[in-house]
């Protein structure tokens, strides 16, 4: 795979994130914090409007658009920050763009920034990956 | 500073995981694909450490898990969240060398750095990293992972 500065891919990578979405991905990560599947936690205790799905969910969302894009076993690096809560009913699409590329030992480095954002365009993952090709 | 802990990789974690992720590639699933065989056998989506938790004696996050002694309290540390005012505010990862399925990993855990903050809107913040290391049954460092977590004084839309 060949890529250059300015390469972008785009995917849509979750419709309507449903509870059964987040308790599902609560299950296989064994995080059972109950802000993301205990409405009356997430409402009384927290004092949030619902359940809201796991930053890692995102995260791991981001990811699967990264390897879909480049392989399963390209990356090198992979790191995000949370900006925003996704709730039940989102929809996430991934954007990634290639920042630099580089030579390592006669293989292809690139740098790849990512942004996941919801249905109203507001970004509630923003990374960076290395990759390489 | 926790004890290092065993995590055996398995085939229907991996599974779980990938579709957890709404991820249908054969690598994470199929032994017998030819994608799969291309990569030495069933590897791990970038983000599947996090389910070491299942492992972690004393994880936080799973008040119902049976337990011989009372429930570990949270301890507010970048571990991944929290109950009530926890958030996850940051995960990084480094990609040593892949891990498979069929590998048992020892994981390893310190803390990093901390750090306070004012919020906008949530008063006070207090970062905290947590630095993990997965290394296989042949002592190769596969994965670092670096969570910062952010305890917050009210709860934060944000």
């Amino acid at each position: 795979m060949q890529l250059k500065v300015g390469d972008t891919h785009e995917a849509v990578v979750i419709e309507k994130v449903a509870r059964t979405h987040i308790v599902k991905y609560a299950g296989a990560s064994g995080d059972f914090n109950p802000l993301h599947h205990d409405d009356t936690v997430a409402q009384n205790l927290a004092g949030y409007p619902s359940v809201f799905a796991h930053g890692m969910l995102s995260m791991g969302l981001t990811g699967r658009m990264l390897t879909d894009w480049l392989g399963a076993t390209a990356l090198r690096k992979f790191g995000v920050r949370f900006t925003k809560q996704v709730w039940p009913g989102d929809t996430l699409t991934t954007k990634g763009e290639v920042t630099a590329v580089r030579d390592e030992g006669g293989k292809q480095v690139a740098t790849i920034r990512v942004v996941t954002v919801n249905q109203e365009g507001e970004s509630v993952v923003e990374g960076e990956a290395e990759a390489v090709l | 500073m926790p004890d290092p802990y065993e995590f055996p990789v398995d085939r229907s974690a991996v599974m779980l995981f990938a579709r957890a992720l709404l991820d249908v590639r054969p690598e994470f699933s199929d032994p017998d694909d030819p994608a799969t065989k291309a990569v030495g056998g069933i590897v791990t989506p970038p983000t599947f450490v996090q389910s070491s938790a299942h492992w972690q004696p004393d994880y936080p996050l799973d008040l119902t898990r049976p337990r011989k002694g009372p429930p570990p309290a949270h301890r507010g540390d970048g571990g991944g969240g929290g109950l009530g005012r926890g958030l996850h505010a940051e995960q990084h990862y480094e990609y040593h060398h892949p891990i498979h399925a069929g590998d048992t990993l020892t994981v390893t855990t310190r803390p990093g750095n901390s750090w306070e903050k004012q919020g906008k809107r949530g008063g006070k913040l207090l970062f905290a990293e947590t630095i993990t290391e997965y290394t296989n049954q042949d002592g190769v460092l596969c994965v670092t992972a670096r969570s910062v977590g952010v305890q917050t004084e009210r709860a934060v839309d944000q």
